[in-house]
């Protein structure tokens, strides 16, 4: 922005840029950026397994491979043998293809059980975000447009403990309180897994065993990214309610919740919405700790029992997905932002 | 009975609590607007002429107190209902606020946000009378009605206050209140966006207040002028002679500030006024002009001046009008 | 520079001097307003404590009580006179190990955030201050970094480079510079605009001494600010780190800590000494870093504070 300003007459009629690119170019370029990211990933993947620990079957073997041979055909199954660039066009190949290797651990395709395990995953940290969205916005609204009263002050308090909070933590009180019960209170909800072991989970039996399973981890994640979203809400709705446009609305004499829901509420969505869709892009890490608690067969899970054994391409698998899943939600948030603000558009 | 004003503030008083004390921003302020009339108000900033034009429609901060009376057409806007408060906003008297480029939301269109001025005060528009109007109130400010489509950061900062104008206008106001309408704007621009104004509430003769620190456009379009000096009137009279002859030094520092097209001496003295103005925390006593007040002296200091009526029409705050000068004075004068 | 300066002896105060006055007059404005923030004080005054019980830990509780060959409490004893929080699965005093935690947790804490500053600073100056390629490069990198999912990363890098108290701090430091570098970034290109900053380039100062001449000392405030908030990440990382195992497993943190008591079964028997305590102290900790945070922001950033 130049702050020259031309001394001679400038004609009103001259339009400020007024040529949008039109929300099909701000996609175009979005998309772009995102592909981009993608390769970035797909590199880092790459050397992470390949380049940093020096000699994988090593690494990876952890003293199982003991004689040369085996050394060999290890290198050879997996194609570790091969010049680097080459072994690098080969995990594009496959992995375009959805081939991300066996796992080690249990002899099934690798993407065959990060599709099994996703949906547990997907149904905690679903569902927690939806709750945590709903509860947070609204006591992020209610806390900042009552600034520095009694609910405020609660709320601020209870989300700023909540953030400070390891959620894994939270999930082990909530399950010594709740699951095993304490002092002479008795446990009411299950200590963990998804469902009770002698249950078929599709029945409606089922169904109902599997969310009675799932109040505990669930009211664990929802009150952590609540802490988020109520924060993020509280300070971009301060942020707006400085605006002067909120002055202009007043005083055309709207009510006072038709300013707060049409003008402020609006804007400051723009903000919260982003980072939720970004929050969801974490999905898959954001359930390790809490899958690990409450042993929920998750994504998770899988990955920390594969950095136990270690089984490579499963670890290998969980990374890729992991951060596709952001790069997919950075996407859909740019989108969102894109459609909600006229201004990112031009 | 006679007919009341359509504005009349009486003995208004804004103080606003802050961190560091109370803030008197506006100390007994006394104004009339009749039908027709274009009253100008003009001051620095931190005059406390802005906290006068948002406590017209009660749109003062929560941390404002305020005692006095607003009438409104006779109603105390300061005591009123909600509901009455908020049909007199817009529909009675609108606002065309400072800061233009910030006073349209700036996710919406236009045309959505002259419409929802429309659609609070008189329920059951249809869809076309609603698009007919503000095609028709674009039209006026000089817009293309297409423009209805766009969202703010579309539009030129010209074309913004032009559009605040047209909102302003949208549900027939009996008085606008004009909070710097063109402080933003580069000069050709404010010219333009001032004259459409003048001209539209001429037309209507719809009553406005007009606030602006710029004392010479105030003279051009204004029927009277009310000159404020830390939240107090010390000067009150028709527009041309408050700007030609006035009778308070700071009216003539205001004045002076603003050369005249023509007259050489202004053109060679470009008068400032030293100093800031005082900080309404903490004012001494006397009068609150006579630190940076070229005629200050002894007889200032005991008590803050009232406002008296001078000539016809004309009142000022100052103990000294009327003394005779002292030859350094008025070389001085001279020379400011 | 300095001694040109001071030789002329005709300016009675030198432009550096001047210049240091100031800043001494913003710490102490800064100071004045951070006060009257009553969560900062509560913020700072927990952070006090916790640093001081880090620092004094030798004379608090002797380092032998770590040791788990020489210990003799009870296995898992409740809380009693002589072990005031119980005691672990190996007869260590709870309390002994809480208090040589805190210098774990705030060591990784505050090392992690170190390094993340130091590439975020710069990497944000460079991407904010340069056009061109250099610019585009480098903001483009941060973007990257910036969807790096953490977790998996400090998995996968713990798998590959094993587990010690360094990788811990590298893994944090690496993965939470992109926010900072955004920020310090868009601060550069608001004060790159400003006035003195082109009147520098016009009297042809160089690129280096401008960055940290005018634009450096700009936004150290925010760097500050934003520090605070990055190390209670930092510490958060590290607890959840050592809990999923991935910590040193020759130091003693309260992640660590965390991580036995849950891996013994603490919570069906009932210990609740052994993993109460620390998750309240990374809580305070954590929280007194975001409060100071917070209050920082609040007393450097004007339009914050205007809506006080």
């Amino acid at each position: 922005m130049s702050l020259v300003a031309d001394p001679g007459l400038v004609s009103e009629s001259e339009d400020v840029q007024t040529r949008t690119r039109g929300y099909a170019s701000y996609l175009g370029l979005k998309v772009l950026g995102a592909i981009g990211s993608l390769m970035f990933m797909l590199v880092v993947n790459f050397f992470l397994f390949r380049v940093l620990p020096g000699d994988p079957a090593r690494t990876l073997g952890r003293g199982r491979l003991t004689t040369d041979a085996q050394k060999a055909a290890f290198n050879k199954a997996y194609g570790l043998n091969q010049p680097l660039p080459e072994q690098f066009w080969t995990f594009l190949k496959n992995t375009a293809h959805g081939d991300l290797g066996i796992s080690i651990q249990y002899r099934v395709p690798v993407s065959h059980l990060i599709w099994e395990r996703l949906w547990p995953t997907v149904l905690l940290v679903g569902t927690s975000t939806i709750l945590a969205t709903v509860i947070g916005v609204y006591l992020g609204i209610r806390g900042a447009w009552k600034r520095g009263g009694r609910f405020d002050k609660i709320s601020t308090s209870l989300s700023l403990t909540l953030y400070s909070m390891p959620e894994w933590w939270l999930g082990l009180m909530l399950i010594a309180g709740l699951g095993v019960g304490f002092w002479f209170v008795p446990g009411i909800f299950p200590t963990g897994g998804l469902h009770s072991p002698d249950v078929n989970p599709s029945s409606l039996h089922g169904i109902l065993d599997t969310t009675w399973h799932l109040v505990l981890p669930v009211t664990t994640l929802t009150l952590a990214y609540l802490a988020d979203y109520s924060l993020i809400m509280r300070s971009s709705l301060l942020d707006e309610l400085g605006e002067d446009y909120l002055l202009t609305a007043r005083a055309k004499g709207l009510r006072d919740v038709q300013v707060r829901n049409r003008h402020a509420v609006r804007n400051a969505m723009l903000p919260t919405t982003t980072i939720i869709a970004l929050n969801i892009g974490f999905v898959v890490s954001g359930a390790i700790t809490v899958e690990t608690v409450f042993s929920i067969p998750g994504l998770g899970l899988l990955s920390i029992d594969a950095l136990q054994a270690p089984d490579f391409w499963v670890l290998q698998g969980f990374f890729l997905v992991a951060s596709a899943g952001v790069i997919l939600a950075n996407l859909v948030a740019n989108l969102i932002y894109g459609w909600l603000d006229p201004r990112v558009r031009t | 009975m006679t007919d009341p004003s359509l504005l009349e503030i009486r003995d208004l008083h804004v103080t606003y609590a802050t961190g560091e004390g109370a803030l008197p921003a506006v100390r007994g302020v006394d104004l009339t607007v009749d039908r027709g009339q274009i009253v100008g108000v003009a001051g620095e900033s931190g005059c406390g002429k802005s906290t006068l034009a948002s406590t017209i429609l009660r749109l003062q901060p929560v941390n404002a107190t305020v005692t006095g009376e607003v009438r409104f057409n006779g109603r105390d806007i300061l005591t009123m209902k909600w509901g009455e408060l908020r049909a007199v906003r817009w529909a009675g008297a609108s606002i065309v606020f400072q800061g233009a480029l910030h006073s349209l939301n700036p996710v919406h269109r236009i045309g959505a946000q002259i419409a929802e001025a429309l659609h609070v005060h008189s329920s059951g528009l249809g869809e076309t009378t609603v698009t007919g109007r503000i095609d028709e109130l674009l039209g006026q400010v000089g817009l293309d009605p297409e423009r209805a489509r766009a969202y703010p950061h579309q539009l030129s900062g010209g074309q913004k206050q032009r559009v605040m104008i047209a909102m302003a206008l949208a549900c027939d106001p009996e008085l606008v209140v004009a909070d710097e309408p063109t402080t933003a704007l580069d000069v050709m621009v404010q010219a333009q966006v001032l004259s459409v104004l003048s001209d539209l509430v001429r037309d209507r003769g719809v009553g406005m207040l007009m606030i602006s620190h710029d004392l010479s456009v105030l003279a051009d379009l204004c029927d009277r002028i009310t000159v404020m000096y830390a939240g107090r009137v010390v000067e009150e009279g028709p527009a041309a002679k408050v700007f030609a002859d006035p009778l308070h030094p700071y009216a003539g520092a205001l004045s002076a500030a603003f050369p005249r097209v023509g007259d050489p001496a202004a053109r060679f003295a470009p008068a400032g006024l030293p100093g800031d103005p005082p900080d309404p925390r903490h004012l001494a006593g006397g009068c609150s002009f006579a630190p940076r007040c070229p005629r200050a002296a002894d007889v200032c200091l005991p008590a803050e001046p009232e406002l008296v009526t001078y000539a016809e029409g004309r009142a000022a705050a100052c103990v000294r009008i009327g003394e005779p000068r002292s030859p350094a004075e008025r070389s001085r004068d001279h020379h400011a | 520079m300095t001694t040109t300066n001071e030789s002329t002896g005709t300016v009675p105060v030198s432009a550096r001097r001047l210049t240091r006055q100031r800043r001494v007059a913003a710490w102490k404005r800064g100071w004045a307003q951070f006060r009257t923030h009553r969560s900062g004080m509560v913020g700072l005054g927990i952070l006090v404590f916790f640093v001081l019980v880090a620092l004094l830990a030798p004379i608090l509780a002797s380092s032998q009580g770590l040791d788990v060959t020489t210990a003799n409490g009870p296995v898992l004893g409740a809380p009693s006179g002589h072990y005031l929080l119980g005691t672990d699965e190996n007869g260590r005093s709870v309390l002994t190990l809480l208090i040589w935690g805190s210098r774990i947790s705030l060591f990784v804490g505050l090392l992690a955030t170190l390094i993340s500053m130091v590439i975020g600073t710069l990497l944000g100056l460079v991407s904010g201050y340069f056009g061109g390629w250099i610019g585009r490069i480098t903001f483009r990198l941060t973007e990257w970094f910036l969807v790096i999912p953490f977790l998996p990363l400090a998995i996968v890098l713990a798998s590959v480079l094993g587990r010690s108290l360094f990788n811990i701090v590298l893994v944090i430091g690496v993965t939470s510079w992109p926010g900072t570098a955004l920020l310090i970034r868009s601060q550069t290109l608001s004060i790159k605009e400003r006035a003195y900053v082109e009147r520098a380039e016009a009297i042809g100062a160089g690129r280096w001494h401008q960055i940290g001449k005018h634009v450096l000392p700009n936004v150290m405030p925010m760097v500050f600010a934003n520090t605070t908030l990055t190390v209670a990440i930092a510490i958060l990382s590290e607890t959840t780190l050592s809990f999923l195992g991935l910590g040193d497993p020759t130091r003693t943190s309260w992640g660590s800590m965390l991580d036995s008591a849950f891996e013994i079964g603490s919570i069906t028997t009932g210990s609740w000494w052994y993993i109460v305590p620390p998750g309240v102290c990374v809580v305070l900790v954590v929280l007194a870093f975001t409060l100071i945070g917070q209050a920082l922001e609040e007393v450097l950033n004007p339009r914050l504070r205007a809506r006080s």
